[in-house]
């Protein structure tokens, strides 16, 4: 459409930039001239639709496209999205609220829907392009820097010398990666932008659940995500044929490890403050994520009596974690100490646990032996709750699936069919690689015998159930806490007087990250065994409930705390 | 831990291998199979900086599945290893030399033999270079294979050699393969390095050929060349040499002397003694004495009947000429603590009498002579004896009572 000289070389020869205006590519002058920004909409379907300008160019060499690093996330997103509707969320989720906020990042980061362009892109470029002469190097100690930036995809050695030999080339950019600004995109300042990271797309899957107040907490998807139901390890096995990744591609997309719980939440957090985001939907207690509920479901998956439901209420309302100001997350507001619900309502049942059992190695056994011996003469109603007895039965669980946990977790195969290469030249090494692979895999996997195929496990929300319908009395929801309760004044109350706390004194969060620093050896272990079943429910490190534990104890002794500065464990309720 | 829930590529490769180890520990080879294919995607990101990288965890622990699984064949042990081969450059040469020994092993000569030959013929710009050594190797190995048919052609000449037969092919043949053997096997062995199976065959064919100065030259060379480790068996090779070219007796006993020192228990010290109680100077009987000795220091040897005749005889000998006594009060001084525990004691003397009655008789005479006619050995041997009315007890039992003095002497 633009056939007017450039300005500064005469040429008619013009390209768009991200924010829709005509440049220069002989010289990379920039005009003022925008092109109507046409295609703002979001529709999802099979193919790529650019988001921010409609002009599609064509590499001349096999009919690659030249695609931009945000596209990439948004199919990753929208394979996301699609995946958890499949898994029951509304709808609503992908169609509207990760919509709109991928829109809002791409805005706020300045990658799309806005009249500025991303003006590094185009001003690197143009250094680039100069430096056809292999003594200018401004910018080859930077490829260098990004190559040992990230954990390391290939041999480093070759990587090396593979970026020295193409600023010899005229760098254009399809040769250091497939997408038009991958290598720039990993030299973005972070702290302006946010760059967009693989790991921040459950971040933003997470958001979105949060937004709608979805019956699944960060510990549910990210248990998704590793058992296969949501899209994530090698995702980019779904980009369509057009859309090549190669070099710095992979190291955007291409992830070797499976996201942390904190690393996930805290850039939920910086996400959703970047995208300056009001406060969120509440969260009372008619939702899933409200402590009163999360806690009934962890406590039938914990194999605990319903009765202790009153209790967790109790704890609930006392230390008022049940407000909804409380839980509901309000973006920015750096003063308040973000909720993670699940941890929480793990932390909850900890405590009461405490509350009831003592769990100090000692008193608990006690405290079942007297239910065992109130047992026998208990002829009406359900049994009394025996500690023993549970303790048992849960063991051998835990340890049946920990074990099958960990031969799966020794079985993960990492690499796809689709092989990854940084450049042309490797292609042929990686796929006779990939071939030798293959046969080897065939070659002994013909000598396992009858073993059958790993089977995915099937998308559930409960990793253990107990049915009350088990003859041999392995399942403790109808059990009675009667055997370790007495009454005084007409109510009943724990028969343990005592409680110990975690720790004293909390540490500051901001300074070392923690509250408190857990060790297995300083610990109680039934304490340590009641907090590795919740470690293994919620795939996280037992320390972090041992954090919340402390949060939890330090609010609802609070009051002792504070008058009492000289103040030792054994504390009476 | 097992429990750490941040997993990543590496680590989840790590206990992969963990799981691998513990399998062939266990000799459970479907497990190791199983868990193996689920590590083999590591070679995609082999950075051959570690000590010990996939492809040869790969190599190795393939091998020992396909060597033990019971489903595996020889064909698709071939069909891996040539993969393996191919995996990396740096250790093709290692990967061969292996093969081959595996073909060996079951038996597969002529396989074994095919393999050395086209390893052999292997270039690789620099790799070649490197792999100096490996080549080499492969090289002796193959010259081993050669020896081997050269031996087998000898063989066969010399059965038709007695039918009156001559065979011209077969004799040209059998010089072909010296040739070839001959040419390996001589380069490996200028190399410092324990080498007793190819100086073997190399020292086999010099001698059939009669190039007897050679082959002096190289066991020589093996034996006492201070670059080469320190090996017993080469002195072995050197003496067994010398004895089948009557050599003289001073060499035939520097060669044993030498072996005396560094192994003492060797099987060659009763053939020593024996040559060193004949020698006319009494240097040299002292050290048999010495010799034998030592050799009944360790356990292998308590039941020997033989090494106890030797002791006994020298014993006896010295104790009639009343000279030298001072050599058995030497050896026994630092003997005289555990010996008698060691070999005399009660339960041995029933246990020896029981069992043999030739080495009761032995040891009697010599704990008869060490520890007097009082000790418990002789007492409940000689006992025995004279009650069974074995001649030679009787006499025995004269002779200790006879000298009995002499055990005050050296004790």
């Amino acid at each position: 459409d633009f056939n007017e000289r450039c300005a500064q070389c005469s040429e008619v020869n013009w390209g768009l930039t991200d924010g829709g205006r005509f440049y220069c590519k002989s010289c990379h002058n920039v005009t003022e001239r925008t092109r109507e920004v046409v295609n703002t909409d979001f529709i999802s379907n099979a193919r790529v639709q650019t988001i921010s300008k409609g002009l599609r160019k064509e590499k001349k060499t096999d009919g690659d496209c030249e695609w931009y690093v945000c596209e990439g996330f948004q199919l990753v997103l929208k394979k996301q999205a699609e995946a958890l509707e499949a898994l029951g969320v509304c709808p609503q989720m992908k169609d509207k609220i990760l919509c709109n906020f991928w829109r809002c990042y791409l805005q706020k980061s300045k990658q799309a829907y806005c009249n500025r362009p991303a003006g590094e892109t185009v001003k690197a470029l143009s250094v680039c392009d100069s430096s056809t002469d292999v003594d200018s190097e401004p910018e080859r100690p930077g490829l260098l820097h990004l190559l040992s930036l990230s954990e390391s995809e290939g041999d480093l050695q070759t990587d090396c010398s593979f970026a020295s030999s193409t600023s010899k080339v005229s760098a254009s950019t399809s040769v250091c990666s497939g997408s038009v600004d991958g290598r720039f995109y990993l030299m973005k300042n972070q702290k302006e932008n946010l760059r967009m990271t693989m790991p921040m797309t459950l971040s933003f899957c997470y958001m979105a659940l949060l937004w709608l107040r979805e019956p699944m907490t960060l510990s549910d998807l990210l248990r998704f995500v590793v058992e296969g139901h949501i899209p994530y390890l090698n995702v980019f096995q779904h980009f369509p044929e057009k859309m090549k990744l190669c070099g710095l591609d992979l190291k955007i997309f291409c992830v070797e490890s499976w996201p942390a719980y904190e690393e996930v939440y805290n850039k939920m957090l910086e996400l959703a403050a970047f995208l300056d985001l009001p406060r969120f939907p509440d969260i009372t207690d008619s939702c899933f994520l409200h402590p009163d509920i999360l806690c009934m479901k962890y406590l039938m998956e914990a194999n605990l009596p319903d009765e202790l439901h009153n209790w967790t209420c109790r704890v609930v309302k006392k230390i008022c974690i049940g407000e909804a100001d409380f839980l509901t997350l309000v973006p920015g507001n750096k003063s308040t100490r973000k909720v993670k619900y699940d941890v929480l309502a793990a932390a909850v049942i900890v405590v009461v646990l405490k509350l009831l059992f003592l769990l100090d190695d000692h008193y608990e056994w006690l405290l079942s032996d007297f239910a065992e011996e109130r047992n026998k003469n208990n002829k009406e109603g359900g049994p009394y709750f025996e500690f023993k007895k549970w303790y048992k039965v849960i063991k051998c669980s835990l340890d049946v699936e920990q074990k099958k946990l960990d031969e799966e977790r020794a079985k993960y195969l990492w690499r796809c069919e689709k092989p990854l290469f940084y450049s042309a030249e490797k292609k042929s090494k990686v796929l006779k690689r990939r071939q030798m692979v293959v046969n080897l895999q065939n070659q002994f996997g013909k000598l396992c015998g009858s073993v059958p195929p790993a089977e995915k496990r099937n998308p559930s929300s409960f990793q253990l159930s107990w049915s009350e319908e088990d003859t041999n009395g392995s399942c403790f929801h109808g059990h009675s806490l009667k055997g370790i309760l007495q009454e005084k004044c007409g109510l009943l109350t724990a028969m343990n007087p005592d409680y110990w706390l975690c720790t004293v004194k909390l540490c500051t969060e901001k300074l070392c990250g923690h509250l408190a620093h857990y060790r297995e050896v300083d610990f109680p272990q039934s304490y340590h065994f009641v907090l590795r079943l919740f470690s293994f429910l919620l795939r996280i490190q037992p320390s972090f409930i041992h954090d919340e534990v402390c949060m939890i104890e330090h609010k609802l002794f609070n009051k002792r705390l504070c008058k009492k500065p000289k103040y030792n464990r054994g504390l009476r309720k | 831990s097992s429990h750490e829930h941040k997993l990543n590529f590496k680590k989840s490769k790590e206990l992969c291998l963990s799981y691998i180890q513990d399998a062939v520990l266990q000799k459970q080879w479907k497990r190791a199979a199983e868990f193996l294919t689920f590590y083999i995607e590591s070679l995609e990101k082999d950075f051959s900086r570690e000590y010990v990288g996939p492809s040869e965890i790969i190599w190795r622990i393939g091998t020992e599945i396909l060597c033990h699984h019971s489903r595996s064949s020889m064909k698709e042990f071939n069909s891996f290893i040539e993969q393996m081969k191919t995996l990396r450059v740096k250790r093709y040469l290692k990967v061969c030399l292996e093969h081959a020994f595996h073909l060996l092993c079951n038996g597969l000569i002529d396989e074994a033999y095919e393999n050395l030959s086209v390893a052999e013929s292997w270039r690789f710009g620099e790799q070649t270079v490197i792999q100096d050594k490996e080549m080499k190797l492969i090289r002796a190995y193959r010259g081993v294979l050669d020896y081997y048919s050269w031996s087998k052609q000898k063989n066969v000449l010399m059965e038709r050699g007695q039918d009156g037969f001559e065979d011209l092919s077969v004799e040209q043949e059998m010089h072909s393969c010296f040739r070839k053997a001959a040419v390996n096997l001589k380069e490996i062995i200028k190399i410092p390095g324990v080498w007793d199976l190819f100086v073997k065959c190399y020292v086999d064919l010099l001698e059939f050929y009669g190039d007897h100065d050679e082959a002096r030259q190289v066991l020589n060379e093996y034996a006492y060349n201070s670059k080469f480790p320190a090996n017993p068996n080469a002195h072995v090779y050197l003496y067994e040499f010398l004895k089948r070219h009557g050599e003289s007796k001073k060499s035939l006993i520097s060669a044993l002397k030498i072996l005396h020192n560094t192994v003492p228990s060797h099987e060659l010290m009763i053939e020593f003694n024996t040559m060193l109680q004949k020698s006319k100077k009494r240097k040299k009987r002292q050290l048999g004495l010495k010799v034998i000795f030592a050799a009944l220091d360790y356990a292998g040897w308590k039941e020997n009947v033989k090494a106890w005749s030797c002791l006994a005889r020298q014993v006896k000998q010295i104790v009639i000429s009343e000279k030298h006594l001072g050599w058995i009060k030497q050896e026994w001084n630092s003997r005289k603590d555990w010996w008698p525990a060691f070999h005399f004691s009660r339960y041995l003397a029933k246990k020896n009498w029981q069992e043999n009655e030739s080495l009761s008789h032995e040891k009697a005479l010599v704990a008869g002579i060490l520890l007097g006619k009082d000790c418990k050995y002789f007492k409940y041997v000689s006992h025995q004896g004279c009650k069974a009315q074995v001649k030679r007890f009787r006499i025995l039992k004269k002779f200790v009572n006879k000298h009995n003095p002499v055990y005050l002497r050296i004790s």
